[in-house]
């Protein structure tokens, strides 16, 4: 009866995931990626919790049915050897459930790394978020404006995101716009975003990068392009600009508050664009090197 | 211990048998540290930072003779086998140290191509290149190294006790490392270097 | 002082100087004790020297029973220093170190030891065996995980813990931002460790092909060895991959190349594709035998056979090929694309399908059956249920888009604990439980290892259950601290709670030892399951020679129709054995390793050469020593067997 203890606590933790009195971070998606990922996420949920019911009954089921005390004691369990249409609903249903999956996924995959659906029209705004230990630097090209620690973001574009990291490898991950994607020291990586409404969201690195990781985290607001553009115009008046010898100084190790400038750190110190290798795997790490040859000899401008 | 005499002596015995298999599964382990060691060297050949590519820098001669030197070692390693299984010990000995003065000679160009590597300017710390070319180069003469050390142990039990199942065991098993060993060369040959200068 | 100065501690704390002083209170405790009872004779004939499968399955279990120990002191520093936001129980250094050193004990030094403990006692008996194959290299390989693990395990006293995760990611874990030697620790006590564990696996992949009992074909052995057949042939295959990797890192971090720099063409990705190119099937590596106890645990107490043995070594073929073409899905965030992504994912999935199978056909064997609910059964029953739980998340993370939200969060954490502690912890207490017998010759007490078993499974979805949550909320796993208004302090002080129980039902195990050493009666007999193995064939204790004559084999549970139809197992006369002689060898040289590790760590270079030369003295020692072994006589045995019982 204890067993039925427990799987009544797992089921209550499976409910309070999925009908939480306030919706978790995850689940409450502010961006087209975010709900993309979102609904794989309940699907597979709700698909996941058929499977692990099918197994708590057929558990249940033989652990009454057969118990020793409930049989004669002479009782002798028959040999059986096994069954070629038992094992093939056995094999059958979860290559089902696995093709299914592997459908929605494939998708998805396809959906979050490209421009989303809906906003095609504009150009998307491209922001390089590059990270020091333990700081976000925002470098806006087409504005002509550079952050630390906080992100301005318009509702009606786009976000097209270059990340790219001063030091160890770390995750930009803003969880109600979309999933997170590494930034790496000696390439770049993209990833694509967008936000449906106005809002202050959670941003941070998801992946361990030392001393001052869980404090790495930045506040992005989401505005409508007319106050983006208020905000930009306000920098401009307002801000300094950045100087080479400024830019030395925030990649210090530490932790900083949030910053604004003009210009980026771009011109002096660009992105390590140019070899974005697409992932070596073992087997065709010889074909893609081919192409990234020449691209070779000015790497490393990493580090300080 | 029970001899099968109709198997081949370094067969005869179950001891013998295990051994022989256990060194075919260690070597199944050795391809995939080889390979290991390709698949990085393949991704990483780019890698040159400052320093020089492997086009500027590797040498037709050395890698030529360390070719041949080897080559020839595995056909008088294979030639000791032939001989150990006819029963003439002799015979056996002079390939065998016609086999370990062969690596000797391998190893003795390869630290020269070596010192040149180092001294052109592709050394340990100058590049990712230069670094898994020297470390791939190195495991396998580390191999070689070895291999020379443990042939001559086997040579002098070979000469204190002559053919026994246990000696001829350890000759058989010695020449499939050495046959590996020249396995793995030719690849490194066909991809580091000819790849190289090309 | 200067020279000493090195192995100092670099971020000290009062924890740590009073853990210094608790190992040296240990080590002269333990010393003073063997000289005041008189037994270093005794330790150093019976155990050091030993070359016993048996012996050295039972050192292995011992070592990996204290370091869950370890781990598990770990565990609880960090979900206490989790239990509330700001929390100022450890600092980030600290904290950091903790988790590294948690994850790598954890894998590395505590369920490798115990699978490959049961391994080596339980594989030679059920194919048959009188030994492995190489006796000397399997007493090697003991002694080269010991020194690894006691080489890894001093780093928190001597020079500091290794900091940049058990992943150990580059440029993380490079000099420039992994300042200490942990790292240096992490790279060449794995190093150490892993050489041993290699040489495990091809003397069982040997023992497995070639001495199994006559009649035992591949398809009539136990799925226990079939288990550790297909482990070994992973290790085989994996483990090289490791080693190159963690050379490379070393000479990253002492030697000053480039291999994972981000400068000079280095490539850290590498590091990462490396790391998890192993890491993957370890993870099978250590879940297979896992399911092999199962499926011996499930069938004896079922007392039926086995349900779909060929579709249970065909998903485990399948397992194994498929667990080297998945491991891309550790860092699909790392931009290679959807298509790449596509594919890893898939076949990451795909992984469910045997694994599934697998499940039915033990939810099968007990349908019809007369299921006996002891202890280990309990484990695996519970095992069942929670494991299901950590399955289907595994698949859910699978699905790399929905992955970029799961990615480095507790979600991740919650998935990985509920696939290892059900799958694997369990079933090493499961097997604890149900070997223990004819390891010592006493039964552990049933009650309270129910109990034990109960407080386990209720504390590991009490701990992890929560952490799915917190997860989907956006708590990071690896951060040492968060905020009061993250909402993550509720869902963290409930994995607290579980983290105790967990702690409370390993203390109750011990004390089951405890009690059931003073208390459980010591005439059970060498079958006291009623079990359907050759294992069980023996007598208890086991004579060193395993079985007085072969048994005849000729379906794959001779030993269960023997005992239900009377066939005659041991059909063949007594002749005199051949064994192998006991060698201190192999523990020289897991000591000269030790001292080698220790000198690598520290760039000491001379005694470093010292050693290296002194493990080829070794080699070359053991090449020239002309030891033949022994013969026990007939009359030994006959006298051995009539002690024990009679001539089965």
């Amino acid at each position: 009866m204890k067993l039925k203890r427990a799987l009544l606590l797992a089921v209550v933790a499976i409910a309070a995931v999925l009908a939480g009195c306030e919706p978790l971070t995850v689940l409450n998606p502010k961006g087209p990626q975010a709900e993309v990922q979102a609904n794989d996420i309940m699907m597979s949920i709700w698909l996941m919790s058929g499977i692990v019911i099918v197994v708590f009954a057929m558990l249940a089921y033989m652990l009454i049915k057969y118990r020793s005390s409930k049989q004669a004691k002479d009782y002798e369990p028959p040999h059986i050897e096994g069954n070629k249409w038992v094992e093939a609903v056995c094999v059958g249903i979860p290559v089902l459930i696995v093709a299914y999956l592997s459908f929605v996924s494939v998708q998805s995959n396809y959906k979050v790394e490209a421009t989303p659906p809906g906003y095609e029209d504009k150009e998307p705004l491209v922001v390089y978020a590059s990270s020091s230990n333990w700081k976000w630097h925002f470098s806006y090209p087409e504005e002509n404006i550079e952050t630390v620690n906080y992100l301005y973001i318009p509702t009606d574009r786009a976000l097209e995101f270059k990340l790219y990291s001063f030091g160890p490898i770390t995750s930009f991950w803003i969880p109600q716009l979309g999933g997170q994607k590494y930034a790496m020291a000696d390439m770049v990586t993209t990833l694509h975003l967008a936000a449906d409404h106005p809002g202050e969201f959670m941003g941070r690195n998801a992946n361990f990068s030392g001393k001052g990781f869980a404090e790495n985290t930045f506040d992005v607001t989401a505005m409508s392009p007319v106050e983006f553009e208020e905000w930009v115009d306000e920098v401009h008046q307002t801000a300094d600009p950045i100087t080479e010898e400024k830019f030395e100084e925030l990649l210090e190790p530490g932790h900083l508050g949030k910053m604004t400038f003009t210009g980026t750190h771009l011109d002096f110190s660009p992105a390590p664009e140019g070899h974005e290798h697409h992932q070596s795997n073992d087997e065709d790490s010889e074909e893609n090197h081919e192409n990234h040859d020449e691209h070779e000899g000015h790497s490393d401008h990493s580090g300080h | 211990m029970k001899i099968d005499h109709s198997l081949p002596l370094e067969y005869s015995t179950d001891e013998n048998r295990l051994k022989i298999l256990g060194f075919w599964i260690f070597l199944g382990a050795e391809v995939m540290l080889f390979a290991t060691l390709f698949a990085s060297y393949f991704i990483l050949s780019g890698g040159t930072g400052d320093g020089p590519s492997g086009a500027e820098i590797f040498e037709i001669t050395p890698v030529l003779i360390e070719t041949l030197v080897l080559l020839t070692s595995s056909f008088t390693i294979g030639l000791m086998v032939h001989a150990m299984r006819l029963g003439r010990q002799k015979a056996m000995m002079g390939f065998f140290i016609a086999t370990i003065v062969l690596g000797a000679i391998f190893l003795g160009v390869e630290i020269y191509e070596f010192v040149h590597y180092v001294h052109v300017g592709a050394g340990l710390q100058t590049s990712a290149f230069s670094a898994i070319l020297l470390t791939t180069l190195g495991t396998h003469g580390a191999h070689v190294t070895f291999g020379l050390f443990w042939g001559i142990c086997i040579l002098i039990q070979v000469k204190k006790y002559g053919l026994t199942p246990r000696t001829t065991n350890k000759s058989f098993i010695f020449s499939l490392y050495w046959h590996f060993l020249d396995v793995v060369w030719i690849f490194i040959f066909s991809f580091v270097y000819l790849k190289g200068m090309m | 002082m200067e020279f000493f100065e090195r192995f100092a501690i670099p971020h000290p704390s009062p924890a740590i100087y009073a853990s210094m002083v608790a190992i040296a209170v240990v080590s002269i405790a333990i010393v003073v004790g063997l000289t005041y009872f008189k037994k270093w004779g005794y330790l150093w004939r019976e155990w050091l020297t030993t070359v016993d499968h048996k012996r050295l399955g039972i050192m292995y279990i011992i070592a990996a029973i204290l370091m869950l120990f370890r781990g598990g002191a770990d565990a609880i520093m960090m979900r206490a220093q989790l239990s509330a936001p700001e929390n100022k129980l450890l600092d980030a250094q600290h904290y950091n170190e903790i988790f590294t050193t948690h994850g790598v004990v954890m894998i590395l030094f505590m369920a490798m030891p115990f699978i490959i403990g049961f391994m080596n006692f339980v594989v030679p008996l059920q194919i048959g065996a009188r030994d492995v194959a190489f006796p000397r290299l399997n007493a090697l390989s003991f002694w080269l995980f010991f020194a690894g693990a006691m080489l890894f395990n001093i780093s928190f006293v001597v020079g500091g813990s290794p900091d940049a995760g058990w992943t150990s990611y580059f440029p993380l874990a490079d000099n420039e931002f992994s300042t200490s030697v942990g790292t240096n620790y992490y790279m060449i006590a794995i190093q150490i460790a892993g050489l041993g564990t290699l040489a495990t696996g091809i003397n069982f992949l040997t023992t497995i092909l070639k001495m199994r009992a006559p009649g035992m074909t591949l398809m009539k052995m136990p799925m226990f060895t079939w288990s550790a057949l297909i482990t070994n042939v992973i290790i085989v295959f994996a483990f090289p991959v490791l080693t190159v990797a963690l050379a490379m890192g070393t000479l990253d971090r002492l030697f000053g190349t480039h291999f994972f720099a981000s400068t000079n063409g280095g490539m850290d990705m590498l590091w990462a594709n490396l790391f998890w190119v192993w890491g993957h099937p370890e993870v099978y590596i250590l879940i297979l035998p896992a399911f092999g106890i199962y499926s011996e645990v499930i069938s004896t107490f079922a007392r039926r056979n086995l349900y779909g043995y060929k579709s249970m070594v065909a998903s485990m073929v399948i397992i194994s090929l498929l667990s080297f073409v998945v491991w891309v899905h550790h860092f699909f965030t790392m931009g290679q694309g959807a298509f790449v992504n596509s594919i890893f994912s898939i076949t990451t999935m795909a992984i469910a399908v045997p694994t599934g199978v697998k499940i039915f056909n033990w939810l099968l064997t007990l349908y019809k059956g007369k299921i006996v609910m002891t202890t280990p059964m309990l484990y695996s029953m519970l095992f069942i249920p929670l494991f299901t739980l950590g399955g289907v998340t595994g698949v859910m993370l699978g699905m790399s888009a929905a992955d970029y939200q799961y990615h480095n969060t507790m979600f991740l954490v919650a998935h990985f604990h509920m696939v290892i502690i059900p799958g694997v912890v369990f079933a090493m207490l499961a097997a604890l439980y149900y070997y223990w017998p004819k390891m010592f010759g006493f039964m552990l007490n049933d009650r309270l290892g129910k109990i034990g078993a109960w407080i386990i499974a209720i504390g590991t979805l009490v701990a992890f259950m929560p952490m799915f949550i917190s997860g989907l909320d956006g708590q990071a796993r690896r951060m040492y601290t968060y905020s009061e208004a993250s909402g993550f302090g509720i869902w963290n002080m409930i994995s607290m709670v579980g983290a105790l129980m967990l702690a409370a039902g390993f203390a109750l195990i011990v004390y089951n030892i405890y009690y059931s050493f003073r208390h459980a009666p010591r005439d059970i007999g060498s079958d006291p399951w009623d079990a359907r193995t050759l294992e069980w064939a023996t007598h208890t204790p086991i004579p060193e020679y395993n079985f007085a004559t072969m048994p005849k084999i000729d379906t794959y549970e001779t030993f269960w129709d023997s005992k239900k139809k009377g066939t005659t197992l041991f059909p063949d006369k007594i002749e005199k054995i051949h064994m192998p002689n006991n060698s201190g060898i192999p523990f020289i040289m897991g000591i000269i390793f030790f001292l080698w590790g220790f000198s690598f760590v520290f760039a000491m270079w001379i005694p470093l050469i010292i050693c290296t030369l002194g493990i080829f003295a070794c080699m070359a020692y053991q090449s020239f020593e002309n030891d033949h072994g022994r013969y026990i006589s007939i009359e030994e045995i006959e006298e051995t067997e009539k002690e024990l019982g009679g001539k089965r």
